[in-house]
């Protein structure tokens, strides 16, 4: 069996795709990229199908979804209704990298926020029955479950970003305004790259899905606050070791007019997108590392 | 006598039993340890801006409310802040029927459980708490009590918070009876709890009568009133009133859960029979 599965998930992972058992199309990159989106797509429709057969449930968990996770700026704003600043930014300013870290976070987490159960499927062993399918596995497993009550987070990242950027008090350029949607794209494809290669960290690991929280949700966390309040060892790993910084922190500031602890060029703000796509090539190395190293349960 | 001692043993075990059962998953545990202790410096960060901001906030000084954070961290799990205790399990029997045959067992559903959730806090109290707090104190000036009692003192409020925490998820656990899918009242339990324990921010730093209305309430037994008694906040008489509170709300709430089981045992219909 266990011969059989390694022989199939070669298939799968190498060489299948639905483009190239249908039509026989040779397998370069951008088809397999293309099945793998097609692949999600469906998987996803099929959720959110299956999702609106309670409409009423689904409402209820997607409000569940957006107070949960307001409470985070719940707490901020206590803090703030005891001070006027927290390490030197007002609460408008706070509320702008909450937003945009909490928006990037929510995007991401919407995507592909089921990966973290990916231990729970190398352990009871379904993960083999994604093996055998013509399609990619990561886009299996990144559409698995998909939660559509996710929108929840990203309503909430919005809205708290919508009032920052009513309640601030910046000098609009046309390359401020450019940055934002930028900085937001940018930032939930930093926060995806972190998912999975938390995903890929699973299969070594498979009861260790909480230390990915610790970089998502705990990321998000950091994220939330300005970098002047961290000490700069904090700041330091959170630029260069795992590069969330890049989400909101870097590009944030320069549209808040801030410097940023550490001495970077102000042309750093706008490499966002350049480290998206290195640390998604980097995560889809360490998935393919993970993948290839996966041995089945056999149960 | 021997029935009281029989049954004395037969919680014990169970209380054991699940102690191991928690203890099994080392990677897990060692995963846990390292997401508290990473989330402990990111809040420890944020309380310090906030304290250097506002000294004295909430009664606090700096090295009290970095020990707050750490405290908190160790009591996440301990005392099930965020639920994933018993209650999954719990319910997932209510739906499927198999409380059923826990009903039909030789012991009380509501002491079984609690008897096994004192087990699962303890292993958790030990694995995720201490470790961080080790961790904290070792980076950060923290204010750990010099005295032997005040760590009793703190453990014996622990272990109240358990107890009233126990008692509100055995509420939210029986609501499966009426609806079975209680994801919904989870989450409900989930937010009032992460929200009114102390888990966010210190209730002593609540504004005005949000504050004393948190404070009142049986969540803030979790987090907030464990944490004054390591601190010190509560000495003598004072001390007995605190845990007079605590208490008072695990009496009050396993009543209610008592009361609740009863309706809800007369109603059962096992399905599928």
């Amino acid at each position: 069996m266990a011969e059989l599965l390694r022989h199939e998930k070669g298939q799968a992972g190498d060489l299948a795709g639905p483009g190239r058992l249908a039509d026989g199309v040779p397998d370069r990159p951008l088809d397999r990229a293309r099945d793998g989106l097609r692949a999600y797509r469906m998987i996803a429709a099929m959720w959110i199908r299956s999702t609106m057969a309670y409409r009423a449930s689904f409402a209820m968990t997607a409000f569940g979804n957006l107070a949960a996770t307001a409470l985070d700026f719940v707490a901020i704003l206590l803090m703030f209704s005891q001070v006027d600043a927290l390490g030197g930014y007002r609460l408008p300013e706070v509320a702008f990298l909450y937003g945009a870290s909490s928006t990037a976070f929510g995007l991401a987490d919407l995507a592909i926020g089921s990966m973290d159960r990916l231990g729970r499927r190398v352990r009871d062993g379904t993960l083999d029955t994604l093996l055998v399918r013509p399609a990619p596995v990561l886009a299996q497993v990144a559409a698995d479950r998909f939660a559509l009550r996710r929108l929840g987070r990203v309503t909430q990242g919005l809205l708290i970003l919508g009032f920052a950027l009513l309640a601030l008090d910046v000098t609009w350029t046309p390359l401020k305004v450019l940055l934002i949607p930028l900085m937001l794209v940018s930032g939930a494809a930093i926060f995806m790259s972190v998912f999975i290669a938390g995903a890929a960290f699973q299969f070594l690991a498979q009861d260790a899905s909480e230390v990915q929280n610790a970089f998502t949700y705990g990321g998000n966390t950091l994220l939330q606050y300005p970098p002047s309040v961290f000490g700069k060892d904090l700041v330091r790993g959170a630029t260069f070791l795992v590069p969330i910084a890049f989400v909101n922190w870097l590009p944030g500031l320069y549209v808040l007019g801030r410097p940023y602890p550490l001495d970077l060029p102000s042309w750093a703000a706008f490499t966002p997108p350049l480290v998206a796509v290195a640390c998604c090539a980097l995560a889809g190395l360490a998935w393919r590392a993970g993948l290839r190293s996966y041995r089945s349960t056999g149960s | 006598m021997f029935v009281g001692t029989g049954r004395f043993r037969l919680y014990a075990a169970v209380a054991a039993g699940s102690f191991r059962r928690f203890a099994t998953y080392r990677i897990a545990t060692v995963a846990g340890v390292f997401t508290n202790t990473v989330f402990g410096v990111i809040l420890t960060y944020t309380y310090i801006a906030l304290w250097d901001e506002k000294p004295g906030l909430g009664g606090y000084d700096q090295a009290q409310a970095l020990t707050y954070v750490w405290l908190g961290q160790a009591l996440l799990t301990t005392v099930a802040v965020m639920g994933g205790g018993f209650e999954d399990e719990l319910m997932a029997r209510i739906r499927t029927g198999d409380v059923a045959i826990d009903l039909y067992r030789p012991a009380d559903l509501q002491a079984w459980w609690l008897a096994g959730d004192v087990g699962r806090a303890a292993f958790q109290c030990l694995a995720r708490g201490a470790v961080p707090m080790a961790f904290g104190a070792l980076c950060f000036q923290l204010a750990l009590p010099g005295d032997v009692l005040t760590w009793l003192a703190a453990t014996l409020a622990v272990l109240l918070g358990v107890v009233v925490s126990f008692a509100l998820r055995f509420l939210v656990a029986l609501s499966a009876f009426w609806l079975l899918d209680g994801a919904g009242v989870s989450q409900v339990a989930w937010l009032a709890s992460t929200f009114f324990s102390g888990m966010l921010l210190p209730l002593n730093v609540f504004p005005g009568a949000l504050g004393e209305i948190a404070r009142a309430l049986p969540w803030s037994a979790l987090i907030q009133v464990p944490a004054d008694v390591f601190l010190g906040k509560h000495q003598g008489m004072d001390l007995l009133a605190t845990y007079a509170f605590q208490a008072g709300w695990a009496a009050v709430l396993l009543t209610a859960g008592r009361l609740l089981q009863a309706v809800a045992t007369r109603r059962v219909v096992v399905q599928g029979g």
